[in-house]
């Protein structure tokens, strides 16, 4: 494979869980991305790390990849499940705007960690993206390779129910199951962790399971309701709150607190919702009003620096 | 005469919206010529997951010179009239004006103006980047550093390159020149994604396709199609199997590829427990992977190929009693083949071995969950004590596995539609609904109210769950494991038909009781709450489930009285919302229908059936303004003067989606009591149709229509009405003519014989009889003056053509036959 010869075994990609992440860092930050860390704190996707949520908005251009673990209550499967976890790692890519050769970009990115194009099938099939709790949605594809998905790409149109100008594009990678898929084992937590042989291998298991068991437990069985109810009522109570005081005339100064809490709001949505305790009809206002909050904290931060006021960044 | 090629070079076009899309560019583009004078021999437009490209023959090298006439002012008329002119014709001053003489209006002003034609290139040139900028892409997006501006171009995923070309085959073509929003025409293309990514210089169409096939590009996806079908095909009877044909998969994956390679994988044979439907399913759905089936050991039809290609159309599993008695009907799980194949977009180094190991791991992944789903579907749920209180409510048996989903499905309250209450509550409904039809159908009641309250249970199922389109399809599955009576089972599948027009109609009755329950009891609960179809919106396929009642009574002759099952059903609802009010307060307005008093919206939901009643019979070429006429028929039994114009609701509901000009002009017609009879209407509005093809027909409707329009006009004189009653026959016999004795006589018998007739349903005897009238009103009309000088025998006259719409009128208004 293309890349096998210059790295050493235990970071070798199709051997190495964490090889495959620090090969495809190591790819994004040659092109010139900032390299962040996963966001504190518990989401269900890396589009919600302010670096993907708030930086796709405004003219400020921008360039950006991270790990982001992510946080599903409901996809929770106690670890039995060869594909399902409640906690997962994302690596996510935000260009802004994208460049016209995304595209080939991205499949760069595929023979950087040992995809071989004259050997695999690799196709973009229809994907529209929306995610209602961000009022954002995009067009683009599922990458297919193999006929597996093993990436989402997206260019923006809207995220937090404003028109992305300039239009971002988006790569999330599915690390898990890329790494199934390249180390060619059939479940999750027979991932080889950290490339090594023998004594020294760690597996995805060691890891993760007792995780996956402890917090199907909490999810699905434990999670006090009561307070969830009222943590999201006090996250919402307290984004609105910080959005009101932060106002200052043309500008906001209290974004990204704001936006913390419209994050912890829809976590506790999240784990409400893997409890079982919100109907149907609940569930729409529940997602409706975390989207209220998103899209408030994104129409906030265009009156930052960040967000392009007053910095001279205009569209032009 | 020179041609033009188009190529639109893009990312990856969804497959869906290919083939509308080369289409839409070669109507605009033409259409766009046209306007313009330049005709053309021929256009074809193509696409491939990457570009739309046209190609158009025989364009002029330039448009034809354009002289245009602009008449003016008379000679001498006011300088005001003259300025004017000389602007509109862009005339300088009179002397470019011609002068011509008209014997009658004198010397006056013309312009001639002549335009020479355009170049044909810069027609190209205004019309390509117009077309690209208006697009009509379901879907479109902005893209790159362009879209921090506000009026970007917008594609339907970034477009890269246009190449345009126009020239003849003798001669160098030349580029087009025009810029997109960037993106300058050109002769450049590019190949496949893998296999030949560089540009590719190109002429005309005739280099343009040989060179795209050098560079793996099969450009016309009708051959790519056919390349898949072929290979497919040969890989499959090399293993001695069959290829389970799809048309809707082949389309969408000869829109995935630009170069096809067609590839068979395999999964473990243990799958094939998993129904031989469920197993397509997922691999279709998420694969896009075609299945095959072994070839049927008697080495007829059957097997799953035929089994769920003809879904739509064969009677299948029906009437055949006995195909339905063992537990697993010759539906074709057991023939399911453990391969699939695969359309690959690679000519592999290896051969496609990584290809096809990349795509079974995913299949064989995707088949697990399928297994564990129907395993789990199959045994007993957990906590059933849970689930006593709804079982005992619907009278489930909950040893049963089928039965613990339906439980299960009221005790999770999931609910059908907010004012409509929960789907226990409706199938609660539906199975009191399905057991009163059962007499009328035919069916056995226990059966009938069985089927329904387990056709539903389904839903809750993990297989339907994943594969909503299976719904109704695992129901029977599971039914049949618990070994429910063959009837059940089929009419768990069948109760969701027919799904359109063409969809097969079930015929075993205790399908047909629970698909017309199921749909009444929709059609009554939407309307209940006002939500019914409005122009082209129709959340609930309303429409459809109004065209299955029809179809479902009509194709199997069921005397279905339905006002009356439309009002059980609404005093179902009512009761359900009595204690929170809100419908009861709708439901309250009563009308009279017949002697009866019901509901405002049953009488307007019973228009809605006679509209797509005549919407049903103009898809299929009938007349269907023979409906409007047999509905305002006769008193009896179709309801006379006295019933129900629902003219203000009919219209909301007919007016958009039937174009029929005279509708909403037309007063609705009366509804009375038959009127609810679909059966008994479709059997009037044929033997009417045939009638009126008969000489005798057209005869009498065109003796009709004088009478009428006489009648008419000499009632404007004498006053609504003032012709009723019978003729005075001792005033014909003395001082009457003898063709107006001979219509007196014909009239005495025809009519009472055609009452009688139409009374006993004989709609041919009730035609023939008024068939007896024809002679005798040709020669009235053509012997008599119904406008004599005496008035009584004027009076008299007229009382008799007024009888002569009376008698026809026992079989149809007549009047309301269009030509």
């Amino acid at each position: 494979m293309a890349v096998s010869a210059t790295l050493p075994d235990a970071m070798n990609p199709t051997r190495s869980f964490q090889g495959l992440l620090l090969t495809l860092q190591r790819f994004w930050a040659e092109r010139g991305c900032v390299i962040l860390q996963p966001y504190d704190m518990e989401v269900g996707a890396g589009t919600s790390h302010p670096g993907t949520m708030l930086r796709s908005l405004g003219p400020r251009p921008w360039r950006a990849a991270y790990v982001q673990p992510s946080r599903r209550p409901k996809d929770g499967r106690y670890g039995e499940n060869p594909n399902r976890l409640q906690h997962y790692y994302q690596f996510q890519v935000i260009l802004k705007p994208n460049p016209p050769n995304l595209q080939e970009l991205y499949l760069q990115s595929l023979e950087a960690i040992g995809i071989d194009m004259k050997l695999h099938d690799i196709r973009f099939v229809e994907d529209d993206w929306e995610n209602p709790t961000l009022g954002a949605w995009g067009l683009g594809w599922e990458c297919w390779c193999d006929g597996m998905e093993v990436s989402q790409f997206t260019y923006f149109q809207q995220v937090a129910g404003i028109e992305c100008a300039p239009v971002s594009g988006e790569l999330t990678y599915g690390l898990e199951r890329l790494a199934c898929y390249l180390q060619n084992v059939e479940s999750i937590m027979e991932l080889n962790f950290n490339g090594l042989e023998g004594d020294d291998k760690v597996t995805y298991r060691e890891v993760f399971l007792q995780a996956e068991q402890e917090y199907s437990r909490y999810n699905f069985e434990h999670a006090d309701t009561a307070a969830l109810f009222r943590r999201f009522a006090e996250a919402e109570a307290e984004c609105r709150a910080l959005l009101e005081k932060g106002e200052s005339g043309e500008r906001h100064l209290m974004v990204q607190p704001a936006y913390d809490q419209c994050l912890k709001a829809g976590h506790s949505f999240n784990l409400l919702d893997a409890r079982g305790v919100i109907s149907v009809t609940e569930r729409q206002s529940y997602i409706l009003r975390v989207r209220e909050l998103a899209k408030a904290c994104g129409a906030a931060w265009l009156k930052t620096a960040g967000g392009g006021a007053n910095s001279g960044v205009e569209a032009n | 005469m020179p041609d033009l090629l188009l190529e639109l070079f893009s990312e990856e076009i969804p497959a869906r919206m290919q083939r509308k899309a080369a289409e839409d560019l070669r109507k605009l583009v033409t259409d766009a010529l046209v306007e313009r004078g330049l005709v053309y021999e021929g256009a074809k437009a193509f696409a491939t997951p990457r570009r739309l490209a046209l190609h158009i023959a025989g364009l002029p090298v330039r448009g034809r010179d354009v002289r245009e006439e602009r008449k003016g002012p008379r000679v001498g008329a006011p300088e005001a009239a003259i300025q004017g002119f000389l602007k509109a014709a862009g005339l300088t001053s009179l002397d470019q004006a011609t002068i011509i003489s008209d014997p009658k209006k004198g010397d006056s002003y013309v312009a001639i103006i002549e335009k020479p034609g355009q170049e044909t290139v810069a027609a190209i040139a205004e019309i390509v980047p117009a077309v690209i900028r208006g697009f009509p892409w379901p879907k479109s997006m902005r893209w790159g550093a362009a879209s921090a501006a506000g009026a970007s171009l917008r594609w339907v995923r970034p477009l890269h390159a246009i190449l345009c070309t126009f020239g003849a085959e003798t001669e160098e073509p030349e580029v087009v020149p025009f810029e997109v929003d960037g993106i300058v025409s050109s002769n450049i293309t590019y190949g496949h994604r893998f296999h030949a990514p560089g540009a590719i210089t190109v002429k005309r169409f005739d280099d343009y396709v040989p060179s795209l096939e050098k560079a793996k590009v099969v450009l016309d996806a009708d051959r790519r199609k056919e390349i898949i079908l072929n290979d497919a095909r040969t890989l499959a009877f090399a293993q001695g199997l069959e290829l389970v044909e799809d048309e809707g998969l082949l389309e969408e994956v000869a829109g995935l590829v630009e170069w096809p390679v067609v590839l068979m994988g395999s999964f473990e044979e243990r799958f094939l427990e998993i129904p031989g439907e469920a197993i397509r399913a997922t691999i279709r759905a998420n694969q896009k992977c075609f299945v095959l089936s072994s070839p049927s050991p008697l080495g007829g039809e059957g097997g799953i190929a035929s089994a769920m290609t003809d879904e739509g159309t064969s009677g299948s599993s029906f009437p055949h009693p006995s195909a339905s008695q063992t537990p697993s009907p010759p539906r074709g799980e057991g023939k399911l083949a453990n391969r699939f194949l695969l359309t690959a977009n690679l000519v592999a180094s290896d051969g496609g071995k990584v290809i096809t190991a990349g795509n079974e791991r995913v299949v064989r992944a995707r088949l697990s969950d399928a297994a564990y789903f129907f395993a789990t579907d199959k045994g007993d749920l957990p906590d059933l004590d849970t689930l006593k209180e709804s079982a005992e409510k619907l009278g489930l048996e909950l040893a049963k596995p089928l039965d613990q989903r339906m439980a299960k499905l009221d005790k999770l309250g999931v609910v059908f539609h907010a004012k409509l209450g929960t789907q226990g509550e409706r199938v609660q409904r539906i199975a009191a609904l399905a057991r009163e039809l059962a007499p009328i159908v035919g069916a056995d009641p226990d059966l009938a109210e069985r089927a329904a309250k387990l056709a539903k249970a389904d839903l809750p199922t993990e297989m339907v769950g994943e594969f909503p389109e299976l719904q109704g399809l695992m129901g029977r599955k599971y039914a049949e494991l618990q070994g429910e009576h063959p009837s059940v089972c089929a009419a768990i599948e069948e109760h969701y038909k027919p799904l359109g027009p063409s969809d097969r109609v079930p015929a075993d009755p205790v399908s047909v009781a629970v698909a017309l329950a199921d749909k009444l009891d929709t059609l009554v609960g939407f309307w209940a709450i006002d939500e019914k179809p409005t122009g082209s919106k129709d959340p609930y396929a309303l429409r459809r489930a109004a065209l299955g009642v029809i179809r479902l009574v009509v194709e199997n002759g069921v005397r279905l009285p339905l006002i009356d099952a439309l009002e059980q059903q609404a005093g179902k609802i009512d009761q359900r919302s009595k204690p929170k009010g809100g419908i009861q307060a709708q439901g309250a307005a009563m009308h009279l229908f017949g002697e009866r008093s019901v509901r405002v919206e049953t009488i307007d939901l019973l228009s809605f059936f006679h509209d797509r009643l005549k919407v049903m019979l103009r898809d299929q070429g009938a007349r269907h303004d023979l409906v409007d006429a047999v509905l305002a028929g006769s008193p009896s039994p179709l309801g006379g003067e006295g019933g129900i114009a629902s003219a203000m609701t009919d219209e909301g509901t007919s007016g958009s989606s039937f174009p029929h000009p005279s509708a909403s002009q037309t007063p609705s017609p009366p509804r009375g009591e038959g009127s609810d009879d679909l059966l008994l209407i479709t059997h009037r509005v044929a033997a009417l149709a045939r009638f009126l093809e008969t000489q005798d027909g057209k005869s009498l409707l065109a003796g009709y229509k004088r009478a009428a329009n006489i009648l008419k006009a000499e009632e404007k004189k004498d006053g609504e009405g003032a012709f009723a009653g019978a003729a005075d026959l001792q005033l014909i016999a003395g001082a009457g003519l003898i063709e107006e004795k001979a219509l007196a006589v014909a009239l005495a018998n025809a009519t009472p014989a055609a009452a009688a007739a139409v009374a006993k349903e004989d709609y041919e005897g009730a035609m023939a009889a008024l068939a007896e009238l024809r002679p005798a009103v040709d020669a009235f009309f053509d012997q008599v003056t119904v406008n004599d000088p005496d008035p009584a025998l004027r009076i008299n006259r007229l009382k008799l053509l007024n009888q002569l719409r009376v008698a026809t009128r026992a079989v149809a208004d007549f009047g309301r036959i269009a030509g």
